[in-house]
């Protein structure tokens, strides 16, 4: 009879998933709420009581009711029901988080990596470009494009994408030069393995880790910028659900109908919430050093 | 020393001039015409040229940029099109409110936050460290306008403690006027004695700046905490320990230092990160700072003052990140070799 080796052994270590999975029990409770989060946004005219109330449909008759059985998180000053705005609301977040992300960390780690594993002039360049978008703080940059671009949710991804992908050039860069200064890679220069192949199978491998945990953390941040920006009106336009949009039509009802304020911003404080407790819980568990303890 | 202290400012001036140019980027990408918003939409021709004039959109990009640079040299940022003066002017009035705030804000934020950090770093793994672990992930996570709006309604509409909005009681203008010196209100109250209005401030104060401590109480215990438990899980930490110093004494003069460097960084990011969330803190609670500024200049699409704030804001805060990585250098050699 033959054994089989440990499955982790087969595995390279940075898919590794006990590495990957935080041992964190807080963790795993926030990566259950924001799996909520994420199916609820793809079913959701499915899971939604009036998916049409989503697109533009009015209620004039039923403004302003308090949460009850038809309307769980009661309707707004139009008539519509706000359980139903909040849910399609998510689907707005999570569309700008996952495109900035994703934006960011596929060009911000290749310019990083270039940068860390070239050095010199490359690198210089690379991250005086880098200095230069984060002169802005983030919200301020895509505040005044946010002015001047067209309203939409490819306008936010823009405006948000624009000053968040410099983080991963920088996290990327630092990474990349610290392991190509390594033995092995010296190593593996000297027997003639072709640059391409140094990057591909060790340098983005190994900054892959602080690039999650990094994404994890910068998720909160996004969702709260996206907010603010609609909060200000220049994020997206109505009947799109957006939840710093609704805030914003709401306000000046807080004190005689709480619910049109409340639900919404209660989304996104619980969503920026989650992602920062996972990331944080993320950025302990994978800590090479703590690996050992 | 002087090698990096040139390096640095040398990098500092190129990241300028990039912001420089970006600015007038963004500026240019305006649609619709803003000569037409300053000079109304039944201008003739003639007043309308005269407004592009006076914007600065006449000519070829090329020269307009050369215009911009020539005006940025000479302390030029234009006209706004909502308040109709110089932006120059309209921000020498503004930004020192908005700095107050944030100063008010910080002046909370940074013993609050160090106490908590330190706290929870003391009773690692314990359940009062989860609770403030969790209590200062929700204080970064808090949606400024949110929690703006929660203080107002509950502090001043309904309870009635401090006042709804607004920088002091403006019936104080007629019994108490305010000799204006260096446009921030409490220093100029506190300078010219005049208390009335330096109390009457103070409680206006108190709710926008607690909105505004939010987050950087929340990031500088979250530093302070993390940093501090690594370094008391070290081993010069545990021979400390065990030659007999308290537990007060450890943190205080052991571990704490090289905790202190990181910390200072953070705080002047966090000052930046201040001044803009500032902005929609501003709005709420009517406070006559950039915030308010900005947010009025957003729906009168007034550019100029847009351009003027983004630029502005973002030289603060090179100035500010200059400052502390020289001050960084001075503290810690190790800095000075890379």
């Amino acid at each position: 009879m033959t054994v089989s080796p440990p499955l982790t052994s087969r595995i390279p270590s940075w898919i590794n998933p006990s590495r990957l999975m935080p041992r964190d029990v807080l963790s795993v409770v926030f990566i259950v709420v924001l799996g909520i989060l994420v199916l609820a946004a793809l079913f959701a005219p499915w899971l939604t009581p009036y998916p049409a109330d989503a697109n533009g449909a009015t209620h004039p008759l039923q403004s302003l009711h308090a949460p009850s059985a038809q309307h769980w998180f009661g309707t707004d000053g139009v008539g519509r029901d706000i359980l139903t705005r909040v849910v399609f609301g998510a689907r707005t977040s999570l569309i700008v988080v996952i495109a900035v992300l994703l934006f960011s960390i596929v060009f911000g780690t290749l310019t990083g990596v270039i940068a860390g594993y070239a050095g010199g002039v490359v690198r210089d360049v690379i991250m005086r470009i880098t200095d230069i978008f984060l002169a802005f703080p983030a919200l301020l940059l895509a505040l005044a494009l946010a002015l001047v671009l067209p309203r939409g949710i490819p306008t936010l991804i823009i405006c948000v994408a624009i000053t968040w992908w410099p983080w991963y050039t920088r996290l990327a860069a630092s990474v990349a030069a610290s392991i190509s200064r390594r033995g092995y890679v010296d190593s593996a220069r000297t027997l003639g393995v072709s640059a391409q192949r140094i990057v591909l199978r060790h340098v983005l491998p190994n900054s892959l880790t602080p690039v999650i945990v990094q994404a994890s953390l910068d998720a909160g941040g996004i969702i709260l910028v996206v907010a603010t920006l609609s909060y200000l009106g220049l994020g997206v336009s109505e009947p799109t659900p957006e939840w710093g949009l609704m805030v914003q039509q709401g306000q000046a009802l807080i004190t005689t109908n709480w619910w049109v304020v409340t639900f919404p911003a209660l989304a996104i404080l619980i969503t920026a919430f989650s992602f920062n407790m996972l990331g944080e819980g993320l950025r302990v568990s994978l800590d090479p050093k703590k690996a050992g303890r | 020393m002087t090698r990096f202290v040139l390096y640095r400012v040398a990098q500092s001036l190129f990241v300028v001039v990039g912001v420089v140019l970006l600015t007038f980027v963004i500026v240019r990408l305006v649609p619709g015409d803003p000569a037409v918003g300053y000079a109304g939409s039944r201008a003739t021709p003639g007043q309308l040229a005269a407004a592009r004039e006076k914007l600065g959109l006449d000519g070829s990009v090329f020269t307009q940029l050369q215009h911009y640079i020539a005006d940025l040299l000479n302390g030029d940022l234009g006209v706004s099109i909502h308040t109709r003066q110089t932006v120059v002017a309209d921000l020498t009035h503004f930004v020192p409110a908005s700095i107050e705030l944030v100063l008010f804000a910080m002046v909370i934020a940074v013993p609050v936050g160090f106490a908590i950090g330190r706290f929870a770093a003391r009773h690692h793994g314990k359940a009062a460290d989860i609770v403030m672990r969790i209590m200062t992930v929700l204080a970064v996570s808090f949606p400024a306008f949110w929690l703006g709006l929660i203080l107002q309604t509950t502090f001043a509409s309904t309870l009635g403690w401090f006042p709804i909005a607004g920088e002091y009681t403006s019936s104080l203008d007629g019994t108490s006027p305010l000799h204006v010196w260096t446009n921030l209100t409490l220093v100029d109250a506190a300078i010219t004695g005049n208390g009335p209005v330096f109390l009457s401030t103070l409680q206006h104060l108190v709710l926008p700046g607690l909105v505004v401590a939010a987050y950087p109480v929340g990031a500088i215990a979250q530093l302070t905490r993390a940093g501090l438990t690594e370094e008391l899980g070290q081993d010069h930490i545990r021979t400390v320990r065990a030659l007999g110093f308290s537990s007060r004494e450890v943190i205080g003069r052991f571990a704490m230092r090289p905790v202190l460097s990181p910390i200072l960084t953070l705080i002047a990011l966090v000052f930046a990160y201040s001044l803009v969330n500032a902005f929609i803190v501003e709005s709420i609670f009517n406070w006559p700072g950039v915030g308010r500024y900005t947010t009025e200049a957003i729906q009168s699409l007034d550019t100029p003052a847009i351009a003027g704030v983004t630029l502005v804001v973002a030289i603060i805060y090179v100035l500010i990140n200059l400052v502390v990585d020289i001050a960084q250098a001075f503290i810690d050699p190790r800095v000075r070799v890379q």
